[in-house]
């Protein structure tokens, strides 16, 4: 999700919703005369956003410039809209009916949305971060401002966890460490960097769809893989123009000369002694300690691993490259007359496999997941019998989304999901100062399905109702979405 | 956050909106229904990323034309240089004086190009780029005051008469005028060239001393206008009929002018209730009623 934090200068602001990119004063619009600057906030004069799919009964289908090769040209087709539940509003504590409970029809069949905000007392987001640098030890305490917000959790292939939030920071650790968590997980899911700080650890500034930044350098790419993995991949690229590679990662180095790839192809020994404790042949872990400089691990200068090679079996000229497991940082050495590694400059031969092995990363990310339970009264706002409202959703007959996003939800009791912030519109998350988060949720069924579980059927407005007299703001279905009325027409991206 | 652009088909299921950013296109073809459909795609498929590459020479294009001054390189930004280019000599112009028909041109001759079509139009807020096979012809509704729009005559064009494009300038538009005219109309060759001339036009309709004129910096209205902290018009206090024949008399001169070098083949000017017209130019009452000289609250 993009940052809709507006530029400044002065009193002006910098509108970015078009190219033109204006300055507009206070109280004046942009020159498309629709966004506007109204006392420093941008604003597209509005509050409740409501998805075009297309327009139903015969209004004009809202289709997009950047799929205009896909567009037939024709000037009437039939679609639909889908209210979403930001702006909503909340009734909590939810035992009136929701704010919105808006039916309309897809293909025939009458559907029921019932939209609101959610107060999410028991909420937080996962983070995954694609970097090998070591953030910190699992369990370690992660900070917003000082306070703990969270903890390093289990790491993945490749990126390193964050579990942040949860009802034990927001209202179980007092008020500042209630409001920093708030705030933190707050601007998380509406798409703004954070810093967070994790104790004995580094300092990552996290953006959801953004690449992470540690302790100041900008994370690039994702490792190739692991750095024994890095030379079963390369080591027909290396063999012949290079007699030695060690490929530097803080999981598991690996040594060219006497992993099995190199056996193989015939690799000579090299007499290479290495660091650290050896795994299998030409797999090393624990060459150095984790941190923030080559493959994840605290090396500065690679040669730091290496003891001295082995006179019996090593000559002067052997021709060695070492290189991380991103090709971000790598070094090429000669031996001398002594066997002591010179560095030279790449020869042109490696040049390219090292820029083999940095195209073979991917961008660097992080990604935040909100997810929060839908218990208790919210509930209530949907049925006058709560639990028939969870059951429904297990028995997939009622349809749960985020802002108009696809969510996941977890198995077992509860109505527990998990959501890509990302894939709902641009700051859709509030906050209430319990310290809780407020989310949009919307649920969709069929008319019979919900008067079936005890809808508030006295409540029903029509769609063309809601729209005609809210003066909704209109957004396009995210890119990738599924539509939330006919969720089973897109391709199912998720879970 | 960068809001998509749109196609937005209207509600009487022929013409269509195209919408990206501060430009909005209103399209309409006319022709066998696979080839209107074609036109429209080809349109829908030009406009996209049009704005973009606008914007990247944004500040050549707000900045005077003059010997010295850079030549753009988009084909749109090129054309819109071209346009302005004559009148670079005696006065201040910017290319963004015919940025709405230029981008008018480039769609309508996406859509010409793409299938064989009777008619077509691309009206991009007033200034309108037409195609006319062989024989057809369109009339086109005259308003004098884009803020309170009421048709005070009409501009037929016939396929035989050199004019493909339509303008409309004054100072209720979305731009700021450096004259006095609630409108002017020019009819030319090229929408962008009528875009151009009715700035110029109506530049020249002024009584540049009048005391009881407002006039104010563009650049405290828009801190990003091309025109900079050149006075532009806010108000006109009603103007007695010497003085308003005075001004309409200003820009007639000017429009005699373009019309005689062949830049533009007619023009319709609108001060306060009074239409002079100059040209080839369809039925125009030549004055309207008096609520019209109404003072511009």
């Amino acid at each position: 999700m993009p940052d809709t934090t507006p530029v400044t200068d002065g009193d002006k602001i910098r509108c970015d919703a078009c190219p033109v990119m204006c300055f507009i004063k206070p109280g004046a619009t942009g020159a498309c005369d629709r966004y506007m600057n109204d006392a420093g906030d941008l604003v597209r004069i509005d509050p409740h956003v409501i998805l075009d799919r297309a327009v139903d009964r015969g209004e004009p289908v809202v289709q997009f410039l950047e799929r205009a090769e896909d567009w037939d040209g024709d000037p009437v087709k039939a679609g639909g809209r889908f209210v979403t539940a930001i702006g909503a509003g909340t009734t909590y504590p939810d035992y009136k009916p929701a704010p919105f409970i808006v039916s309309s029809q897809i293909d025939g069949v009458d559907m029921v949305t019932v939209v609101t905000e959610g107060i999410f007392s028991y909420c937080g987001v996962k983070v995954k971060i694609d970097t090998d640098r070591h953030l910190g030890s699992e369990r370690a305490p992660v900070r917003a401002k000082g306070e703990m917000i969270g903890h390093v959790t289990t790491g993945e292939y490749g990126s390193q966890m964050l579990s942040l939030g949860g009802v034990n920071h927001l209202t179980g650790g007092g008020k500042k460490q209630g409001r920093a968590t708030c705030d933190a997980i707050l601007d998380l899911c509406n798409g703004k960097p954070v810093e967070l700080t994790v104790d004995d650890g580094a300092t990552v500034l996290v953006q959801a769809g953004k690449p992470p930044v540690v302790n100041g350098v900008l994370e690039e790419r994702m490792r190739v893989g692991c750095g024994s993995a890095t030379i079963g991949m390369f080591a027909q690229q290396w063999f012949g123009k290079v007699d030695e590679v060690v490929v530097i990662d803080d999981h598991i180095t690996g040594v060219l000369s006497e992993h099995q790839a190199g056996k193989v192809l015939g690799v000579k020994e090299t007499g290479i002694r290495m660091t650290g404790r050896r795994s299998t042949p030409g797999r090393y872990f624990e060459v150095a300690h984790p941190g923030t400089g080559w493959g994840g691990t605290a090396i500065l200068d690679p040669l730091s691993i290496l003891g001295a090679f082995d006179p019996k079996i090593a000559w002067a000229g052997l021709r060695m490259l070492m290189i991380s497991t991103t090709g971000e940082q790598h070094a090429y050495y000669e031996l001398d007359g002594a066997l002591k590694p010179v560095a030279r400059d790449l020869p042109a031969a490696l040049a390219e496999s090292v820029e083999r092995v940095k195209e073979n990363c991917e961008p660097a990310l992080s990604t935040v997941l909100f997810m929060g339970g839908a218990g208790g009264s919210l509930r209530a706002g949907v049925t006058e019998n709560p639990v028939r409202l969870t059951r429904s959703v297990k028995d997939a007959l009622t349809y749960v989304t985020c802002g108009g996003a696809p969510v996941y939800v977890w198995p077992g009791g509860g109505i527990t999901f998990m959501v890509d912030v990302t894939r709902v519109p641009s700051n859709a998350f509030g906050y209430v100062p319990t310290p809780a988060l407020v989310a949009p949720i919307e649920f969709t069924m069929r008319l019979e399905d919900y008067a079936a579980l005890g809808g508030h059927m006295d409540h029903l407005r029509p769609l063309d109702q809601v729209l005609a007299g809210e003066g909704g703001r209109k957004l396009p279905q995210l890119d990738g979405n599924p539509w939330p009325l006919a969720p089973s027409d897109s391709k199912r991206s998720h879970g | 956050m960068r809001e998509p652009p749109l196609i937005r088909p209207l509600a009487d299921g022929r013409r269509v909106h195209l919408h990206d950013g501060p430009i909005d296109l209103i399209l309409e073809a006319w022709g066998p229904p696979a080839a209107v459909r074609a036109a429209y795609r080809a349109a829908a498929v030009r406009m996209n990323g049009l704005l973009d590459e606008l914007c990247l020479e944004l500040a050549i294009l707000r900045a005077p034309v003059g010997d010295l001054s850079p030549v753009p390189a988009g084909p749109v930004a090129r054309r819109m240089h071209q346009a302005v280019q004559p009148y670079a000599a005696d006065c201040f112009i910017t290319p963004m004086a015919a940025v709405a028909g230029a981008v008018a041109e480039a769609v309508l001759a996406a859509m010409v190009h793409s299938a064989p079509l009777d008619r077509a139009y691309v009206n991009n807020g007033g200034d309108i780029a037409l195609h006319l096979a062989p024989g057809e012809s369109f009339t086109s509704g005259i308003v004098d005051r884009p803020d309170q729009p009421s048709l005070i005559g009409t501009a037929r064009v016939e396929a035989r008469d050199a004019v493909r494009g339509i303008a409309t300038s004054g100072r209720h538009g979305r731009s700021f005028s450096l004259g006095i005219a609630d409108a002017v109309t020019i009819l030319a060759a090229g929408a962008a060239d009528a875009d151009a001339a009715a700035t110029i036009v109506a530049n020249a309709v002024d009584l540049p001393d009048h005391p009881d004129i407002v006039r104010v910096p563009a650049d405290s209205l828009d801190p990003d206008s091309d025109l900079g902290s050149r006075l532009v018009t806010r108000d006109v206090p009603l103007l007695p009929a010497a003085e308003r024949d005075r001004a309409l008399h200003g820009g007639l001169r000017r429009a005699a002018g373009l019309i005689s070098a062949g830049r533009i083949v007619a023009a319709s000017l609108h001060l306060q209730g009074v239409t002079r017209t100059i040209g080839l130019f369809g039925q125009i009452d030549q004055e309207t009623e008096p609520v019209r000289r109404m003072h511009h609250a």
